[in-house]
């Protein structure tokens, strides 16, 4: 067995910050992660971080910019935080060596993106993420915080009481993956879970493979509400083999969206006509789809981006990293040739249920980047608001996990006096629990091991048994082939576009996963790096996620942000000015509702139109 | 089938076989799976379409069949623009789950798939099949100690990477709190921007022969990540010293003889041998000790 006071699982930019936080607030310190933290997703993001730091802008307009955004289902104080805290924490990574773009007198430059009132995008070149990943790295290295990487965390070990608020995390259970050994890991003060998001929940998507929804999973099965799971963000330009992101720098340098028949769509159909390519990502991403739907698209799958009109120089000067995309990534040279473009997962704007701290209703346990739900994102998130939510959020919750006073927390958390309740959902098949392999999120400690060291010895005993379980069978089902049939079901049915039909079908083949999971076998005997078997781990944990999305997006019967519902294709903020929270009840998904905050500490943020 | 489409009717797969031809590699790869394709299906598949002969190298300490490292065919169906990772995921997913490789991201940032492919350093997913010789040789990075098939042990690059004491050591700094930035000139980004780029992949140390001899070598990526501090003006002179000295010992940039092998693999183009080069002239003009 490990013990720290603080374990952090997941070592990109929210896990990094995290570590680094908690350390300097004294606490022994140690980071849990399958992937090296260089390797983590974080270093895919390319536009920026935004942070009110010239003069002219102030944080108020920033958090003004980011509640419209969000289609007002963001929560005031977690919004005021994010733009409160960014600009100091931006600088922070400057002062830590990160590379920023810079102008002639040497100050970092800042750069206009969509929804923003004023140009507040802090990056470096078109590699911010990278750089930021790096930069906290190094500064992880510099302390010398232990980092166990290539270790996947499996579950976590929360106490038994019947009211997830009452329970409390102790530490993790993790497997060594080039060893195969299993370990608990006890946390004497705080686990942090900064796991990243679920986009492999869908067959198209800019995410990496490894973003799988771990840590949504576990603490959802330990008795944490997942928060606004509907809320999944579409990225209108990646590419179709393989999901990778064309930036929105393209149709921010003039780059244009033609169908199969030559037409600059968004304007010849009227999907924007003020703003044309430009429009949010979700108008433009449901004009993409309404093309190929009625005939328009390019090889009935996807549309046209071209930029070959902005001329060989100024596409070498400032998209030379596009081309290099195209070429390598779908085999298509974009000085010559359109690039083919469609819709793809981006960006899961709910997750686990935290307040300004990161804390969530269990004790000791914490969440916090895309991992997490604060909210800060509400029903869509605005290009650049990701990275400052990660070292922002990360921050906090390192601190708080390490024992300091961040103050009392305005946002609730858990199911408590301020929810209310769903009764009338009507559900096509029972969600939930099926077969021994999604049993149990809890350690049962029946009175036998109460103290922290018994449920951690409890949690990692029932691990290595349902590793043995997995690997012993000799046939069955492999876990490939149920995730594809899930990742297939979510992406044609609670895609952009959504119908009650459609989202019906989705979680019947969600819970023939389930069943199908039963059997789910480990073909590879071998201890060593077996990545058959994590990842029938992780396929497990895509099962529960998907069906809270779903979940989420049939009883949420409104468009709002990225969710549109063509039964009611209009923003109902008499209903739905609340927050979707979805937590396992004995091995039962309950939905419950907890209304948006929208009175920040001075003024309060009126609900307004969105238009484009 | 295609996938992302309003009308529920027509997210049906199309009946019509004409459609394969212009479908996307993913769709292609989605169908074929969904008509649970297996060894015997892989045949029926090379005897319809293209297909690309994939030779991937195989070992686990552990498993007995696999103790004696060998390669593996594979006949994966090809579509444009597959690259060599989307052919070993499929190998994996379709044909032998047990079939072992580190990636992530697909995108060329996350540096986890560099492997040897037909006797070359290569990032799996940024390698287009079209690009290659077939049969296709697919094996681990050289010089590396093999965990399991495709895998190796990074420890020992990671270490010579932290050797360099690669992180900004300036505790001279204004207060972040008042949105007091360090300064620094467009034209010494710039100056460090290409060293910044490396994404970890170890390439550039598996192809060179002095890091292959001197297991003590801090090697051409931890070099560069020197370089980026050294370069970088936001340092103290002191520390740029102290750093150089870390370099310039017997096992530091006097051991690179300038074979260029490091700077022809690196997946980001970064000038490698250059910046080695540069830093040796730093060091004879700061007068350090020569070995
Ligand atoms: C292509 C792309 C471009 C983007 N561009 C921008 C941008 O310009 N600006 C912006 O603000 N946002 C951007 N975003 C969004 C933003 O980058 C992400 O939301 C953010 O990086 C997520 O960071 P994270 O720390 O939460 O998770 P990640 O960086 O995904 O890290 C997750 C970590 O958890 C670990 N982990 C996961 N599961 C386990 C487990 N079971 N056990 C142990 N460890 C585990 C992983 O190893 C990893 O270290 C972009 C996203 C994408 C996909
Ligand atoms: S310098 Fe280039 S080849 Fe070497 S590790 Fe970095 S990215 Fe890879
Ligand atoms: S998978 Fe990340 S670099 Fe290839």
């Amino acid at each position: 067995m490990y013990e720290h006071d603080v374990i952090v699982v997941g070592a990109g930019g929210a896990g990094l910050r995290a570590a680094i936080a908690a350390h300097e607030a004294g606490a022994d310190t140690a980071l849990v992660t399958k992937l090296h933290p260089v390797r983590s997703h974080t270093g895919a993001a390319e536009g920026g971080i935004n942070a009110a730091l010239q003069e002219g802008d102030d944080w108020e307009l920033h958090a003004y910019d980011t509640m419209k955004g969000s289609d007002y289902l963001g929560d005031a104080p977690a919004v005021e935080t994010l733009a409160q805290d960014s600009p100091e924490d931006t600088m922070r990574l400057e002062h830590w060596g990160m590379p920023f773009s810079r102008e002639e007198d040497g100050t970092v430059s800042q750069r206009p993106f969509g929804g923003l009132s004023y140009p507040r995008t802090t990056f470096a070149g078109a590699e911010t993420g990278h750089h930021l990943l790096h930069t906290m790295y190094e500064q992880v290295v510099k302390r010398g915080i232990q980092v166990y990487d290539e270790w996947y965390v499996m579950n976590l070990a929360v106490t038994d009481e019947d009211d997830p608020n009452d329970r409390t995390c102790h530490g993790v259970v993790a497997y060594d993956v080039q060893t195969g050994q299993i370990e608990g890991f006890k946390a004497n003060s705080g686990v942090i879970l900064a796991t990243g998001g679920p986009g492999q929940a869908f067959d198209h998507t800019t995410n990496a493979v490894s973003c799988t929804g771990d840590g949504h999973a576990i603490a959802y099965r330990a008795g944490a509400p997942l928060e606004d799971m509907e809320f999944i963000q579409f990225h209108p330009t990646s590419l179709p083999s393989t999901g990778v992101l064309i930036s929105e720098g393209v149709r921010g340098e003039g780059g244009i969206l033609y169908n199969n028949e030559g037409e600059r769509f968004m304007f010849e159909y009227g999907y924007a006509n003020n703003s044309g390519e430009l429009a949010s990502r979700d108008v433009v991403a449901r004009a993409e789809l309404t093309e190929v739907a009625e005939g328009r698209g390019v090889n009935d799958e996807y549309v046209h981006l071209d930029m070959r009109h902005l001329g060989e120089e100024r596409i070498l000067d400032r998209l030379e990293n596009i081309l290099h995309l195209a070429e390598d990534f779908e085999g298509v040279d974009g000085l010559v040739e359109p690039m083919p473009v469609k819709p793809g997962q981006h960006y899961a704007m709910g997750g686990i249920d935290v307040d300004e701290n990161g804390q969530t209703c269990i004790n000791g346990l914490y969440a916090a980047g895309e991992a997490a739900c604060v909210s800060v994102h509400g029903g869509n998130r605005l290009g650049g608001n990701a990275l400052p939510e990660l070292i922002v959020f990360g921050k906090r919750a390192g601190r708080h996990a390490a024992g300091e006073d961040l103050g009392e927390p305005q946002i609730q958390t858990g199911y408590g006096d301020d929810v209310e309740d769903e009764t009338d959902a009507d559900l096509p098949v029972q969600p939930g629990e099926a077969g021994l392999e999604t049993a149990g999120g809890v350690a049962a400690d029946g009175g036998v091991a109460a103290d922290a060291e018994g449920i951690l010895e409890r949690t990692v005993e029932r691990e290595r048994e349902r590793v043995d379980r997995l690997m012993d069978r000799n046939e069955g089902i492999q876990h490939a082939e149920i995730r594809q049939k899930l990742q297939k079901a979510m992406t044609d049915h609670v895609n952009v576009f959504r119908t009650e039909e459609g989202i019906k079908k989705a979680l019947r083949v969600i819970r023939e996963c389930r069943e199908q999971y039963q059997d789910v076998y480990v073909d590879d005997p071998s201890r060593t790096f077996n990545t058959d078997l994590q990842q029938t781990y992780e396929t497990r944990n895509l099962i529960d996620v998907a069906e809270t999305i779903a979940l989420g997006a049939l009883v949420r019967n409104e468009f709002r942000g990225a969710h549109w519902r063509q039964e009611n294709q209009e923003r109902d903020d008499e209903n739905w000015l609340k927050h979707t929270l979805i937590s396992w009840n004995g091995g039962e998904p309950r939905i419950f509702y907890r209304p948006v905050i929208l009175e920040g500490e001075e003024k309060t943020y009126e609900p307004k139109e969105r238009s484009y | 089938m295609s996938t992302q489409q309003q009308e529920p009717e027509s997210q049906e797969a199309p009946a019509d076989p004409e459609m394969k031809g212009t479908q996307s590699p993913q769709e292609r790869r989605l169908e074929e799976k969904e008509a649970g394709l297996d060894a015997q299906a892989e045949a029926d598949a090379e005897a319809e379409g293209e297909t690309v002969h994939i030779k991937v190298f195989r070992y686990d300490p552990e498993v007995e069949a696999k103790q004696e490292p060998r390669f593996d065919d594979f006949h994966v169906p090809f579509e444009k623009g597959m690259t060599v990772l989307d052919a070993v995921m499929y190998a994996r997913d379709e044909f032998d789950s047990s079939l072992t490789f580190r990636h992530s991201c697909r995108q060329a940032v996350c540096g986890s798939d560099a492997f040897f492919v037909n006797g070359r350093q290569k990032l799996g997913c940024k390698t287009q099949l079209a690009d290659l010789e077939q049969p296709i040789r697919i094996e681990p990075l050289p010089h590396q100690e093999v965990v399991k098939d495709l895998v190796v042990d990074m420890d020992h690059f990671y270490d010579q990477m932290h050797a360099v004491e690669p992180y900004f050591q300036d505790e001279d700094t204004p207060d972040p709190a008042d949105l007091e930035e360090q300064r620094q000139s467009p034209e010494n980004r710039e100056k460090i921007k290409m060293s910044s780029r490396c994404i970890w992949c170890g390439a550039c140390m598996s192809s060179c022969n002095i890091a292959a001899g001197d297991n003590e070598y801090l090697g051409p990526a931890a070099i560069n990540k020197a370089y980026k501090f050294a370069m970088d003006d936001r340092e103290s002179e002191e520390i740029k010293e102290h750093r150089l000295r870390i370099l310039e010992q017997e096992h530091g940039v006097w051991r690179c003889q300038t074979q260029f092998s490091c700077t022809e693999v690196c997946p980001k183009d970064i000038p490698l041998t250059e910046h080695i080069q540069e830093l040796k002239r730093e060091a004879v003009k700061k007068n350090l000790k020569f070995w």
